[in-house]
């Protein structure tokens, strides 16, 4: 299995093997992973880490337990995002939150040359479509960082990293990256 | 065309652009203001409105030694400038106010007392900033790829954005850059968020502009010629790149050109000049397109073909926009600038016979948008 060097630094967590720091899918039992101390270059922990509101609690306690949770809106019956307690796109507040299927595919995204204190670089930021039709900002990861390997329209899927014992950020690889 | 309300009648930047160490943000805006009050022939007494972004108004006004009887502080990005104008014209329009200040300036390079950064948003903190994004070079380009898969936009014609502004600011004495570059100089240099390479990015400097409007019946009381203001839009989407609607169209590009235009009673075949705020290559591209100067996807042809370079059909930018004249982040004020430099006759580049020019600006990374038409033609 090839390791990239602008992940694996990154985001290798504690003892664990960087492919158990990238799981795939759902994943309830969680394994606690503190700050990685493995790179002189990059600290992990000075990626800035969101501050959940109530609005949207959901989604990271979705991203916790390996779910991704999307609110669909029972009036129009499509799903958006980000999270918020009504549909913006008619205003009804009788919504559900739902899990996605976690795959999608890789529909923009640049690659930033420029660095990151909590990031090996360079690094993509991506826009992924989910399937269920949402897009969301992620990185690409399990993939080398380059126009080449990074195609528009691929399919990708989510995987979980742990950052703290109350975040784990959303990733997605190319489907079938670290089988 | 509209019978003009509103006229611009002081109009300047700051003393200085560039590095400039010795100054404050805050006294920028007041070099700024100063400039443009001579020039209108007035003093800060005649001002009873004011508007300014980034900076508080509160804190602006105060420090200029007024106390207005109107006030905007619309702040949502470089764009912001334009907006102020439209606010400005309704308020002259209602009897809010008679003489409107409206300043930029910003210690953008130098940072020296420097306001507090722009642009954080719950929302964009949560869902963005996790995933690495530190600024406007990690954000403003996140649609481009999906854009140029969907219209077939080339790495070369968005390159050649910059390499035509080039030209332009080889005319014009106060730009930051002069020497002529080309593609292949564009696309050899550093890169910073592929596919943008650093001639693709705005310059970071320090400077400032004032604008002094008030109700076009009083534009004949003022020693310059009046350059009048036909039309003006405004919008906002989002202040989340990633949740842009459509990767290849701004809607707040559309809503707030289309207002302008509409305002002004003009269509596309009536722009002699045309400013698109270019913090990025690609901006210029997307803005022809949305204010229906190009079909989808025909911008980069329209660049490539020389329409607007030096002696083409739409004379673009013609200051070396922020690619190579000055950015000192909230670029809004300079594409103003420049556009009533070229109804005043007075650009450096001047377009000869020019009697309309439209300046569009963006705010955020495509979150907002102000667009404003002006014309040195009277009622």
């Amino acid at each position: 299995m090839t390791k990239p060097a602008s992940t694996i630094n990154a985001t290798a967590c504690g003892s664990l093997s960087w492919h158990h720091a990238w799981t795939t899918g759902n994943r309830m039992d969680r394994p606690a992973c503190k700050a990685s101390t493995m790179t002189p270059t990059v600290d992990r922990t000075k990626r800035p880490m969101p501050r959940p509101t109530p609005e949207t609690q959901h989604f990271w306690s979705g991203t916790r337990n390996g779910q991704l949770l999307i609110q669909r809106c029972n009036a129009c019956g499509d799903p958006y995002f980000p999270p918020r307690p009504f549909c913006p796109a008619c205003s009804s507040h009788d919504v559900t939150v739902e899990q996605m299927s976690g795959r999608g595919t890789l529909y923009s995204y640049l690659i930033n040359h420029t660095g990151h204190p909590g990031i090996a670089g360079p690094y993509s930021i991506a826009v992924v479509e989910l399937d269920e039709g949402i897009r969301m900002m992620s990185n690409i990861v399990n993939c080398e960082q380059t126009p080449e390997k990074l195609v528009i329209d691929m399919p990708v899927e989510v995987v979980f990293e742990a950052f703290t014992d109350s975040i784990t950020l959303p990733f997605f690889q190319p489907i079938g990256a670290a089988s | 065309m509209s019978a003009p309300t509103l006229a611009v009648v002081g109009a300047a930047e700051t003393t200085q652009m560039g590095v400039i160490t010795d100054t404050s943000e805050l006294q920028l805006h007041a070099d700024a203001a100063f400039n443009a009050l001579a020039d209108a022939g007035l003093t800060i007494k005649d001002i009873d409105g004011f508007a300014t972004a980034g900076e508080r108004p509160t804190d602006v006004a105060h420090y200029l030694g007024i106390t207005p009887r109107w006030v905007d502080g619309t702040s949502v990005g470089g764009c912001s400038f334009m907006i102020h104008v439209r606010h400005a014209a309704a308020a002259i329009a209602a009897g809010l106010c008679t003489t409107v200040l409206i300043t930029h300036a910003e210690s953008g390079k130098s940072r020296v007392g420097k306001a507090p950064q722009l642009f954080t948003s719950a929302m964009s903190g949560q869902f963005e900033r996790p995933f690495g994004v530190t600024g406007p070079p990690t954000m403003f380009g996140l649609p481009v790829l999906r854009h140029m898969k969907d219209t077939g936009l080339t790495h070369e014609q968005m390159a050649n954005v910059a390499v035509v502004q080039r030209e332009w600011a080889g005319l014009n004495p106060r730009a930051t850059f002069h020497d002529p570059i080309t593609v292949d100089d564009v696309l050899s240099s550093r890169m910073i968020a592929y596919p943008f390479h650093l001639l693709e990015c705005c310059l970071v400097t320090d400077g400032g502009g004032a604008l002094i409007v008030t109700s076009a019946e009083r534009a004949n009381d003022f020693p310059t010629k009046p350059v009048y203001v036909l039309g003006h839009g405004e919008g906002v989407e989002t202040p989340m790149v990633s949740q842009m609607e459509n990767f290849s169209s701004s809607k707040a590009f559309k809503i707030a050109g289309s207002d302008a235009f509409a305002g002004a009673e003009i269509t596309t075949d009536d722009v002699d000049h045309l400013m698109v705020y270019d913090a990025f290559a690609h901006l210029p591209l997307y803005g022809l397109e949305d204010l229906g100067f190009c079909a989808r996807g025909e911008a980069g042809d329209f660049v490539w073909e020389r329409n607007t370079a030096p002696g083409g059909s739409l004379p673009m930018n013609t200051n070396g926009g922020g690619l190579s004249y000055m950015h000192s982040g909230m670029y809004g004020m300079y594409a103003m600038q420049e556009s009533v430099r070229q109804m005043r006759g007075t650009a450096p580049a001047q377009v000869n016979g020019a009697e309309v020019s439209v300046s569009l600006g963006v705010g955020g990374m495509f979150g907002a948008a102000g667009c404003v038409v002006f014309s040195n033609v009277g009622p």
